[in-house]
């Protein structure tokens, strides 16, 4: 008995731990989907619902609305209210796709402006004494510390008419009219571009920093010239850091609403715009919500697409 | 000097014996720097057509450094390197005829093995047909047809070494460098390895400058060996010469086995030395072309396997020390005998186990005699 009791002891008190791991594991593994389920899943839900109802002269201004008072009929009656209208609508009226296919258009166009100034700078970090490099990164990221809308204000100021940019280059001789910039689609590549270039950069840093220079010096041994290494070599290697500053950029630029209300103007057509004025201007929740809904299944494809590639990346890599 | 070449050869190679020839390589008093660190240290030596020159030395002794400076990656800090007649300091690396193996394989990850290996000839545009008959070639020769489809993470260790050399040999360059070509492989492959190495170079006519840090392979597969030491070159010569009459104490005991024994040069007699090593001990005698200066501190380097042991006093004996027997290492072939002398020196002495390991007639602690003839030793001053 006294030489077994403590072995017992043992066994249990290792069953004990091992059981707390198991709950443990299963807890932390359960957070973020609490937090996708309830901060993502859950309004989605009822935006989608919003999507299927019809517009009303009430608070909120749309019909039919939860009413748990009535019971299951009440469910009944508001799952048979429910209807497809609104979606028919966005295809009825062509200013919806016409903002779906201008947003995709200036969104492409501004990720494609971003890698070919992204991956210059992305580069020469990456090439840069190593001693400097951390603080390249810091200077990447410094602009994080003011307000985005503050820094899109700032734009209004550097492009309008009477701006800085204008008085720059009429003082150094390069025109004599002032140009109109502001307003224009051209203030809206500029504001996104400059503000979503971060995110360009740092994870094309991120790959080209760690790129083993060997290869480039056996590429050369072999024969290949300094260009063209780069384009066999580099390019494809970084690859990784290009699709994933590309998806970074892509993706809010199609939602983004600030930057073509402050900068655009009244031609400019992006989806977050249309999505503002249908909500509040015409206060009609329920398109609102349909073209929201059409916007998030839009940024699935490429959204899916790009954790493809990173699980695809995630197998080489281990 | 020149009378020691490979017996097994029928046509002496030994370019380097006959000052008309051109060296295909030239280092003229090469420094290379990093800050105020010399990796490379006023280096001269002439490399020949046709040769399999190995460099041998310790850990961060310049040998990358070296080959680096031939394939272009990084220029002199002082001094010339020339190539036939060419200085290749204003010639970039994609343009030099030299191919390196990379001591860190630096296979392309995007690429298959196949794709590795026509990657150079790909560069030279040669004709598609060529380029497959070529990886092919160098596929079956280095044992991985099966894995031209694969991707370098995919492989192992060994594999990937043997893809790197195999990428390096496909353009068959008029100087192929390898840094340390075999040494993830295992005995069997590696040996294999060096044998066909030597074919293709002889079969091609290249030149070889290969950096090992196994000596069997330099000797086996060299036609000489620079032995290197804190970015200077010690000694430069054929296998057999640097093994048998190594210059300095350095050379000596980094090439294979070797008892040194320190002490004073008596008188010399036509080529024979002696060496006073201790107190109230008979002097040492060796063979030496030299004039050593009498009263000089030298030593003598003698291969264990050319010192015998035996428990009674030889009858004749150039040089004859008795002490116990300390230690005995057991290796399979042969048996490694320490003995230690009376004044607590080691000298070790080999015997070929040519009975079963029951039957040796010597064992610890017992009283014996090692010896050696006088032109088993040599004298060296450094
Ligand atoms: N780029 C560099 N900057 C500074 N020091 C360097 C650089 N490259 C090499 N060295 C130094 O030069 C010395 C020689 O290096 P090298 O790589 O030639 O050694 P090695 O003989 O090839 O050694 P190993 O057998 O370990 O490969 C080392 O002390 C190394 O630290
Ligand atoms: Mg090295």
């Amino acid at each position: 008995m006294a030489v077994t009791q403590p072995a017992d002891l043992v066994e249990t008190e290792e069953v004990s731990t091992q059981a707390q791991e198991g709950i443990g594991q299963k807890v932390l593994i359960a957070v973020p989907y609490v937090w996708l389920l309830v901060f993502f899943l859950a309004p989605f839900f009822i935006v989608f619902k919003m999507s299927l109802s019809d517009i009303a002269i009430s608070i909120p201004p749309y019909t039919p609305t939860f009413d748990l008072s009535e019971g299951w009929d009440g469910l009944v009656a508001l799952w048979n209210a429910l209807d497809l209208e609104n979606y028919v609508w966005l295809t009825e009226d062509d200013l919806y796709w016409k903002s779906y296919v201008s947003s995709l258009k200036v969104a492409s166009i501004s990720t494609l402006l971003a890698l070919l100034i992204g991956y210059p700078i992305a580069y020469s970090m990456a090439k840069a004494p190593s001693e400097w490099r951390s603080t390249l990164v810091m200077l990447i990221i410094l602009p994080f510390w003011t307000s985005f809308l503050i820094r899109v204000y700032a734009w209004v100021g550097i492009l309008k008419k009477e701006g800085f940019l204008n008085y720059a280059l009429m003082w150094l001789g390069v025109i004599d009219e002032p140009l109109t910039i502001l307003n224009t689609n051209t203030a809206v590549y500029i504001g996104i571009v400059y503000s979503y270039l971060p995110f360009m950069v740092l994870p094309l840093y991120a790959v080209l920093e760690k790129m083993d220079g060997a290869l480039l010096e056996a590429a050369n041994d072999l024969g290949c010239s300094p260009i063209k290494t780069f384009w066999i070599i580099t390019i494809p290697l970084s690859l990784p850091g290009i699709i994933a500053g590309c998806f970074l950029v892509f993706i809010p630029a199609v939602g983004e609403f600030v930057i073509p209300d402050l900068l655009g103007g009244s031609n400019t057509l992006m989806i977050g715009k249309t999505l503002w004025t249908e909500f509040f201007s015409n206060r009609d929740w329920p398109v609102a919500s349909a073209v929201a809904v059409i916007l998030l299944l839009l940024l699935i494809i490429p959204i899916v697409l790009f954790q493809k590639q990173q699980e695809k990346q995630m197998k080489e890599d281990g | 000097m020149e009378t020691i070449v490979k017996s097994n050869q029928q046509q002496v190679f030994a370019p380097w014996t006959d000052p008309q020839n051109k060296p295909l390589l030239r280092f003229e008093n090469v420094t290379k720097k990093f800050g105020d660190f010399t990796a490379v240290d006023n280096l001269t030596l002439d490399i020949y057509e046709r040769e399999f020159f190995a460099l041998l030395g310790p850990s961060g002794c310049g040998k990358t450094t070296m080959m680096r400076m031939l394939a272009g990656f990084e220029l002199p800090t002082t001094g010339r390197i020339l190539l036939g007649d060419n200085d290749l300091k204003d010639t970039p690396p994609h343009k030099r005829p030299v191919n390196m193996m990379f001591q860190s394989y630096a296979l392309f990850p995007h690429m298959s093995v196949e794709q590795n290996i026509a990657f150079g000839l790909k560069q030279d545009k040669r004709p598609k047909q060529e380029i497959k008959e070529r990886v092919e070639e160098m596929l079956s020769l280095v044992q991985l047809e099966a894995f031209a489809k694969r991707k370098p993470h995919q492989l192992s260790g060994g594999q990937k070494q043997r893809v790197a050399l195999a990428r390096s040999l496909a353009k068959k360059p008029k100087l192929l460098l390898l840094d340390e070509p075999l040494g993830a492989l295992d005995k069997k492959l590696r040996e294999q390895t060096q044998f066909e190495l030597m074919n293709i170079q002889e079969k091609l006519g290249m030149t070889f400058v290969i950096v090992t840090h196994d000596q069997e392979e330099a000797m086996t597969v060299a036609s000489r060996i620079a032995v290197m030491d804190h970015g200077r070159i010690k000694q430069v010569a054929t296998p057999a010469e640097i093994y048998e009459y190594p210059n300095s104490r350095y050379v000596a005991d980094f090439l294979g086995d070797v008892n040194i024994v320190e002490g004073r040069v008596g008188v010399t007699t036509g080529e024979t030395a002696s060496l006073n090593w201790a107190e109230g001990q008979s002097h040492l005698a060796v063979s030496t072309k030299e004039r050593p200066q009498s009263g000089d501190t030298a030593w003598i380097a003698v291969r264990p396997e050319k010192v015998r042991i035996s428990k009674e006093m030889p009858e004749e004996a150039d040089n004859c020390l008795q002490g116990e027997v300390w230690d005995i290492g057991y290796t399979g072939n042969i048996s490694t005998y320490h003995v230690k002398l009376a004044n607590g020196q080691m000298i070790k002495a080999q015997v070929a186990n040519r009975q079963h390991l029951a039957n040796r007639p010597i064992t610890w602690e017992d009283s014996v005699y090692v010896y050696w003839e006088k032109g088993a030793g040599v004298l060296l001053q450094s």
